[in-house]
């Protein structure tokens, strides 16, 4: 203890405090103060990039989901205007159809009319052709029957026959 | 982030550590074989040879000196040769600063040299400026080898120890300011602050931030820092063969411990003081008694424990350095020449290899207690 008591100079002690207290002063201005500022900084700056990139990945994937979003959106629409589209020319084809049909009946109908009315008239001038033929040929027929009286009686004579018979 | 960092400084190291092995192990082979050299030569004119003479000469090694030796020997006529050169003396004498070079003692430690200035006298004693007496012409010794005649001085002389203090502040000064410069034209330094970076983030992250407080840590950095690297620094050069011994000298180790002192009691806050001057939760007949322990305990034992552990560290490590270094002496005759020094050369090289490892452990627990003792005093304690 006595040899350390000894060693130890009060000279060395006061010079080394001095030393070192400028040396920590000089230390904090010229150099710690500008390292840990600058560390600090690229510190914040890195966190910083960091969470920016995290944000940048947050964005991009609500952006995806969006776009899914939309496209699916998109895609039911299209479906329903095509649905609608087909739909549509469906109706107007059965439209169409039924309009077809419609008129073709009544034109069938109006020819079925007009054919039935010229039957019916060709029909009746038939009929009437027939009646004056017969009347004529009946006519000739009584001249000729009726022109001697051998005839005449031969005539009264099978029609008396018939009643008989009758 | 902390977790990127921390691998990142991790990987950094790990790289660094398999790059410069090899040359970390080559230098180690240096210094190893410069130590055996400075260890070989003759000290006070005679040959260090027995176990008595090497021991005198370790501890005249680890002590400061006045002068800056590399090694010194004598000549085949007898004659001393010095290689290293002179460092100013200056002295608080009865009459105010006095001024000298160290080279007019002449290499003499035992007082047989007296330097005349401004009418007073100097002679120097083991390491020691002393101011003889007036009208006494040389020193007079008693019986235990105190002079009698003489005063010592307040010694504020460049030592070899103020100088390597000054070197390792010029250095680290230069070294550190040049890193801040880099940072403000680029994000990560290049070249030798690429290795400097990853140890400001170790002592800013492991040391400070946990042990301060994410809150409060910023004030205290710079000291830290300074501290870590100062006596990191100091510890490599003292393994250097340049022979400094500066964080094994009990003076700067002081200034140190008083320093880190001075910090965590004037940063002290309510709380700090009051657990230890009136401790709460204590029956009031043994808060008196708390208080004298506490006051100790935070005056005295902190700084000193700091100061003897680093001072008793690295002055450990020069003697076993030496003494295994000394074993091709004190073991030739046991061992023969050979033996005696692929023995020494082998232990003192593990040796110096582990003594890096200690230099930066010391500067580690060094910084590592005061952050914490600075911790104590600033947290903030949750009311009971």
């Amino acid at each position: 203890m006595e040899t350390l008591l000894n060693d130890f100079s009060p000279g060395l002690f006061l010079v080394s405090s001095i030393l070192l207290i400028a040396l920590i002063l000089l230390m904090v201005k010229f150099a710690w103060k500008p390292i840990l500022t600058a560390l600090e900084e690229r510190e914040t700056g890195i966190q910083n990039a960091l969470d920016a990139a995290d944000q940048a990945k947050k964005d991009m994937e609500s952006l995806t989901a969006n776009n899914d979003a939309l496209l699916k959106e998109a895609r039911a629409e299209r479906e329903a205007l095509l649905k609608e589209a087909r739909e549509l020319k469906d109706k107007m084809i059965s439209d169409a159809k039924a309009a077809a049909q419609a008129e073709g009946d009544k034109m069938l109908q109006q020819a079925q009319e007009a054919i039935e009315s010229e039957k019916k008239a060709a029909v009746a001038d038939i009929k009437k052709q027939v009646a004056s033929l017969s009347l004529a040929i009946a006519e000739k027929v009584i001249k000729s029957e009726l022109s001697s009286d051998e005839k005449q009686q031969k005539m009264v004579a099978d029609a008396l026959g018939d009643m008989t018979l009758n | 982030m902390h977790k990127f960092l921390s691998a990142y400084f991790y990987y950094f190291m790990k790289n660094i550590a398999t790059k410069y092995f090899h040359i970390l192990a080559v230098f180690t082979l240096v210094f190893a074989s410069f130590n055996a050299h400075a260890a070989s030569d003759p000290q006070e004119g005679g040959i260090v040879d027995t176990k008595e003479e090497v021991e005198a000469y370790i501890l005249h090694h680890i002590k400061d000196a006045h002068d800056f030796s590399l090694f010194s020997y004598t000549d085949s006529e007898g004659e001393r040769h010095h290689f290293g050169f002179a460092l100013p003396v200056i002295v608080k004498s009865s009459k105010g600063i006095v001024s000298f070079m160290s080279s007019e003692f002449h290499h003499d430690d035992a007082g047989q040299v007296v330097v005349d200035h401004n009418g007073m006298r100097f002679t120097k004693i083991h390491g020691k400026i002393y101011e003889l007496d007036a009208g006494a012409a040389s020193v007079a010794f008693d019986q235990e080898h105190h002079p009698t005649n003489a005063t010592q001085t307040l010694d504020l002389s460049i030592t070899k120890s103020v100088m390597g203090i000054l070197m390792i502040g010029i250095f680290l000064i230069l070294a550190f300011s040049s890193l801040a410069k880099q940072y403000r034209t680029k994000q990560v330094p290049t070249g030798f602050g690429r290795l400097l970076e990853p140890l400001v983030l170790y002592v800013r992250d492991e040391i400070a931030k946990p042990n301060i407080g994410e809150k409060k840590y910023r004030k205290f950095t710079g000291y830290l820092l300074t501290v870590f690297f100062f006596i990191w620094s100091l510890n490599l050069v003292g393994l250097t063969p340049l022979g400094f011994n500066v964080t094994g000298q009990l003076a700067v180790t002081a200034a140190l411990a008083v320093l880190t002192l001075v910090i965590y009691t004037a940063s002290g806050n309510k709380d700090y003081w009051l657990h230890i001057l009136w401790m709460p939760g204590v029956p009031y007949l043994l808060r008196p008694v708390l208080a004298v322990i506490e006051l100790a305990g935070a005056l005295l034992i902190k700084p000193f424990s700091l100061l003897v552990r680093l001072f008793a560290n690295i002055s450990a490590g020069h003697i076993v350095v030496m003494s295994l270094i000394a074993i091709m002496f004190t073991l030739r005759e046991t061992l023969g020449v050979v033996g005696a020094t692929s023995l020494s050369f082998v232990l003192s090289f593990f040796i110096t290899l582990i003594e890096v490892l200690v230099a930066f452990l010391q500067a580690y627990i060094f910084t590592m207690l005061s952050a914490l003792f600075i911790g104590m005093a600033v947290a903030e304690h949750e009311h009971h």
